[in-house]
């Protein structure tokens, strides 16, 4: 619901008395504090700002095209845990499946399969790997982070072992091609599109749907989503499917855009992904969390990237910054929602 | 009601060991229709094994439950919730950072057909708990609003309000005051007699004697698993339901 409405709902609530407007605006003002989305967007809008100052180019179109290419494969594995963190379990192993799935691909296409069926395959083995992380974690009761840290070595040390450590070619008709990572319109290429369409399906999923709604009390309460009926154990499997398949699909539009697919590809990406999510509000420990946070979360973490280059700052500051951001955003975020909370108590 | 006017839920010779432990000894215990049945006695006195048996979490080794009178047994909770038995846990009622719509709808949620997908309705959904809130008696300004940012006594009233509009026959009520503060227990009560207005059976599991005493019809206690007493609340006095307590 948007604030208006929300404030419209207010005023139609009798609690009247002097100084009514500056309540109003006091309430107003919360009601915005309240989408955890606020706090992220003003840091990175002043991110944007802080670049630009220091070198206009940071802004030129050729540059924020870059950035528009580039966030896309690294922002859809992050959309995919961020569900699978807001049900109340981790997925540490998307880098390794982001790596494996398009090598798994290029080796199917090695043997002269089509490579449409082979992207299919290989998307369906990565839906695979997630069913089989969410399995073991529901049914044996182990952390999810113990279950994909396993995962997350099993799955680089198979992409290793197949490739032997080198890189393969992942050429494939321009068709296809086109398709996953074409231009489309000035500023707009297919991969954008991808994450956009990602973006709003998971959003309607999460907002609008029954199964949205039994995905946050699965993380937020698991015996009160039970209690109510809500099969708590399917609900997780599946956020595992979707991470897993997002973290192939994000690996697979990176192969086609380097026409390669490498072995050590999406090292270190579930620690960017997961600073992402929770730079954008999700918490840590389930129940709260927004699609639209961690789409924020992912472009600062672009933003800070990009803009070291642009500056000429050495790139290794880059994790460093990440680093700083992450304690920073979610220190804010547990304020501002603390004193939300004393502002709204009725 | 299908059933005349027997009463709501009968359990009968009620046993139930734990291992060594003789939990229940050959309970007997109903709920009248619309009635508020306090159910005290100290630690240990087999309160919670009887309720849990109610609510359908374990089975009875020994006896039979009867609802509407008809013999019905529980294989899970949810056996007992399809009858419209729920039972009200005091940590296990709300999922706090959900709103309070989402939480009043959780499992049950209002959709609306739009072309192939079914999509919350969002809108009914808040104006239907509003509506339910306020029947109670719980005004709230915004039900988007977290579940956390409520009072305990408000999220009872929640979980109450829920119960009243997806027409449970009975709620089990464990320790519903505990931790709250005296307003907020009273608030509390009051709740609970406005279900009873709307023809709802409670059971009040309690510690707090006072508590149980203003707003029950009739008290029963239990005693290192036997039932010592069951009284008409007008027959009796609280320091005499104390005596029971303390003394067996």
């Amino acid at each position: 619901m948007s604030t208006k409405a929300m404030s419209q709902q207010l005023n139609n609530y009798p609690r009247r008395g002097t100084g009514n407007t500056i309540m109003k605006i006091y309430q107003n003002f919360f009601k915005t504090l309240r989408l955890k989305e606020t706090s992220i967007a003003v840091i990175t809008i002043s991110t944007v700002l802080f670049f630009y100052s220091l070198q206009p180019v940071f802004l030129s179109s050729t540059n924020v095209n870059t950035l528009l290419s580039i966030t896309p494969e690294l922002g859809i594995p992050a959309l995919g845990i961020t569900l699978l963190m807001i049900a109340g379990e981790f997925d540490l192993s998307i880098g390794s499946v982001f790596g494996f799935t398009p090598l798994l691909a290029a080796e199917l296409m090695s043997t002269g399969i089509e490579a449409e069926l082979a992207i299919i395959l290989a998307l369906l083995s990565s839906s695979l790997i997630g069913l089989i992380h969410g399995f073991i974690t529901v049914k044996s009761g182990i952390p999810s982070f113990i279950t994909t840290l396993g995962g997350m070595l099993i799955w680089r040390g198979a992409a290793l072992l197949i490739t032997g450590g080198q890189p393969r070619y992942f050429r494939i008709q321009e068709r296809i091609a086109n398709l996953m990572t074409g231009p489309l319109f000035p500023f707009i290429n297919a991969q954008l599109f991808w994450f956009i369409s990602i973006m709003t399906l998971l959003w309607v999923v999460l907002e609008r749907t029954r199964f949205g709604n039994h995905i946050y009390a699965t993380g937020g309460n698991r015996d009160v989503a039970r209690y109510m009926g809500v099969n708590t154990d399917y609900v997780k499997i599946f956020c595992f499917i979707l991470s897993s398949l997002l973290a192939g699909f994000g690996g697979i539009i990176q192969s086609i855009r380097l026409g390669v697919a490498l072995p050590n590809q999406g090292d270190g990406l579930e620690f960017d992904a997961i600073a992402a999510v929770v730079i954008g509000g999700t918490s840590l420990r389930g129940g709260s969390g927004t699609i639209f946070g961690t789409v924020i979360g992912e472009f600062l973490g672009r933003i800070i990237e990009n803009g070291l280059v642009i500056i000429r700052a050495p790139s290794y500051y880059f994790r460093l910054y990440i680093g700083v951001v992450v304690i920073v955003a979610v220190i804010l975020n547990f304020y501002i929602a603390r004193r939300v909370k004393e502002g709204e108590r009725p | 009601m299908s059933m005349g006017d027997g009463p709501l839920v009968r359990m009968v010779n009620i046993h139930k060991w734990f291992g060594k432990i003789y939990a229940l000894r050959g309970v007997d215990f109903y709920v009248n229709r619309a009635e508020v049945v306090g159910l005290v006695g100290d630690n240990g006195a087999g309160k919670s094994t009887l309720i849990k048996i109610l609510s359908g979490v374990y089975p009875p080794d020994i006896g039979e439950i009867f609802f509407e009178g008809r013999r019905v047994s529980f294989k899970s909770p949810r056996d007992a919730i399809e009858l419209g038995i729920e039972t009200l846990y005091q940590d296990i009622a709300v999922v706090p950072q959900m709103d309070i719509a989402r939480n009043f709808f959780l499992g049950r949620e209002i959709t609306k057909q739009l072309g192939p997908v079914k999509l919350l309705n969002l809108k009914k959904m808040v104006q239907e708990s509003l509506k339910s809130l306020e029947a109670i008696g719980l005004r709230i300004a915004d039900p988007r609003m977290p579940v956390e940012n409520l009072s305990g006594g408000q999220r009872q009233g929640v979980a109450l309000a829920r119960a009243m509009y997806f027409k449970r026959k009975l709620l089990i009520l464990d320790e519903p005051t505990n931790n709250l503060s005296v307003k907020e227990s009273m608030k509390v009560l009051e709740f609970v007699s406005r279900l009873k207005e709307e023809g709802i059976s409670s059971i009040f599991v309690t510690h707090n004697i006072h508590h149980v005493y203003s707003i029950a019809d009739r008290v029963v206690v239990l005693s290192h698993g036997r039932k010592v007493g069951d009284y008409l609340k007008n027959d009796t006095s609280v320091d005499e339901i104390i005596r029971m307590v303390v003394s067996s």
